[in-house]
């Protein structure tokens, strides 16, 4: 252990495992109560070709990869909107239609750019490569989605809990929907760095499926979601160190395995 | 409780519209907190649209909704609306306290602490409706009737002064039904205004002290005993409930509350 911990590469990978953990999982809780895994994993898949056409139009930093994700979710956002109105067809089946595309766009472009690293870093990510500006950013972002999750708790609990309860009782629910919409996307861009667009799925949803199994409240299960990623991150790099594995692969299934740990021991709960 | 039996709430001219399609039209009339108001109607009738635009769900279109001389949206945090049981999303981790300390929210907003004001007027709440022993209970574990305590209580904690409840009796088993309509009959005794949507004819005249009924416009109101015999009415509502045509007592419901 202490060699790992030797390393400097490894000791901001560390860090930045305890800071995307935390806050993915403290994430999680909302996106648990909200509903939409599926979703935000359509919606991970579509930040792939705003990355590519950053990084062939312009140096690939992780300010350009960030706002190129940005650009390519708000667009997917609006045209699954639009298109859903237009055409009558479901929101959801829209968004798997564009962002199925969108994401195949993304490899073409990444293929013509003619480096397959670029293409599995951004499919697989890799934490322990992070710089000090994907830190910086990562923390930044941090703070403005823990701090608008935990400022404005009490509204999105009654919304989620029952929209309607919740505008009667003047909560602006439509605005509160798209602001955590948007903190959510912020979330899954730094998150695309560390494990890819793949697997960021993985760590914005299964921490508060983890954390649901023992508790009652939402306080709670925001508290205990963000400890639970954070735990869950760091023991995934250090397994990923020892056994010689990806990272975010390693990361991904230490979460998995929580998880089914989690409901046998609800399931032993219950019997007991 | 705050006794409020003076206050009135006053509709006028209020129509509104899904699209091209008019929902309601032509409502007009008073009611008072110590009320009792049923919503009766066909299904399409207007019920929901109704209960909705009072809730501030729906925005006002035509007409004026006045409460205490003035619009009512100036005074949301004195109506509290209460869906059908279920109606919220389930396996939510919220306990029966949490549920009732939301009531709190018009009081709070955002950003302001959870004091002990606050924390006084949900024990009072939960109190009132004989929640305490299962306050910390998850509120999925409840009953439909236990829900719409809980639910009753959330607008006392809310303080407020006119509750909204969309067919408060559906899925409700019979003891559920009695409980509820004893607490209606309390919380308008203490100068509450109650209005709720309702199907069940042949209790109306038990539960409520009047009637609103509705077919897409207001075809009657006045008090229940009276709309109930109205030969228009019994046309309307007996033919959207043909099973009762010749109205009987329902035990269910009589039994309790006599």
């Amino acid at each position: 252990m202490i060699e790992f911990f030797e390393l400097n590469l490894y000791q901001r990978a560390f860090i930045a495992a305890l800071i995307i953990g935390y806050l993915n999982g403290f994430t999680s809780a909302f996106v648990l109560l909200h509903r939409s895994p599926l979703k935000l994993a359509a919606f991970s898949h579509s930040l792939l070709p705003g990355v590519a056409i950053a990084a062939y139009f312009f140096t690939l930093t992780a300010v350009t990869a960030f706002f190129g994700a940005l650009v390519a979710a708000i667009i997917i956002g609006v045209l699954t909107i639009l298109l859903s109105r237009i055409s009558k067809i479901h929101d959801e089946t829209v968004l798997a239609v564009l962002y199925t595309g969108a994401f195949a766009i993304g490899i073409m472009v990444l293929w013509r750019l003619g480096s397959s690293q670029e293409l599995e870093k951004w499919l697989l990510g890799n934490i322990i490569a992070l710089s000090d500006l994907d830190l910086k950013m990562s923390l930044v972002v941090g703070f403005i989605a823990v701090s608008f999750l935990a400022l404005y708790r009490r509204a999105l609990v009654a919304h989620l809990f029952d929209t309607e309860v919740a505008a009667s009782l003047g909560i602006r629910t439509r605005v509160l929907e798209y602001l955590s919409f948007v903190i959510l996307i912020l979330v899954l861009i730094t998150t695309l760095q560390a494990v890819g667009c793949v697997l960021a799925v993985g760590l914005i949803v299964t921490p508060a499926s983890i954390a649901r199994s023992f508790v009652k409240t939402p306080d709670a299960l925001f508290f205990l979601s963000g400890i639970v990623g954070a735990a869950g991150c760091a023991l995934g790099l250090i397994a990923s160190y020892y056994l010689d594995q990806p990272a975010g692969a390693s990361i991904t299934v230490v979460l998995t395995g929580g998880f089914l740990l989690s409901v046998l021991l609800k399931l032993k709960k219950g019997n007991a | 409780m705050n006794c409020h039996e003076h206050h009135t709430l006053e509709l006028n001219g209020v129509a509104h519209s899904y699209g091209k399609k008019l929902a309601l039209s032509e409502v007009k009339f008073s009611a008072q907190c110590g009320q009792r108001l049923a919503l009766l109607g066909p299904n399409g009738a207007g019920k929901s649209t109704l209960i909705r635009l009072l809730a501030g769900l729906l925005k006002k279109q035509h007409g004026e909704i006045i409460w205490r001389g003035a619009p009512l949206a100036q005074a949301r945090r004195e109506v509290a609306y209460l869906p059908q049981v279920d109606h919220h999303q389930q396996n939510f981790p919220l306990r029966v306290r949490d549920v009732v300390e939301m009531g709190r929210f018009p009081h709070l907003g955002h950003f302001k602490r959870f004091g002990k004001i606050d924390s006084e007027k949900t024990d009072e709440a939960i109190a009132t409706m004989k929640l305490e022993d299962i306050a910390d209970r998850q509120i999925d574990q409840l009953s439909g009737g236990q829900q719409q305590r809980t639910y009753i209580a959330r607008a006392l904690a809310q303080e407020a002064h006119i509750i909204l409840l969309d067919e408060p009796f559906n899925g409700l088993d019979i003891e559920s039904r009695c409980h509820l309509s004893a607490s209606m009959i309390e919380l308008s005794e203490s100068g509450h205004l109650i209005i709720a949507s309702h199907h069940q004819l042949e209790s109306v005249t038990d539960i409520f002290t009047h009637a609103l009924v509705l077919d897409q416009k207001q075809v009657n109101f006045g008090e229940a005993a009276d709309v109930m015999q109205s030969k228009e009415v019994k046309a309307i509502l007996h033919a959207c409930h043909p099973q009762h045509s010749h109205p009987v007592t329902d035990p269910t419901v009589t039994d309790c509350c006599s």
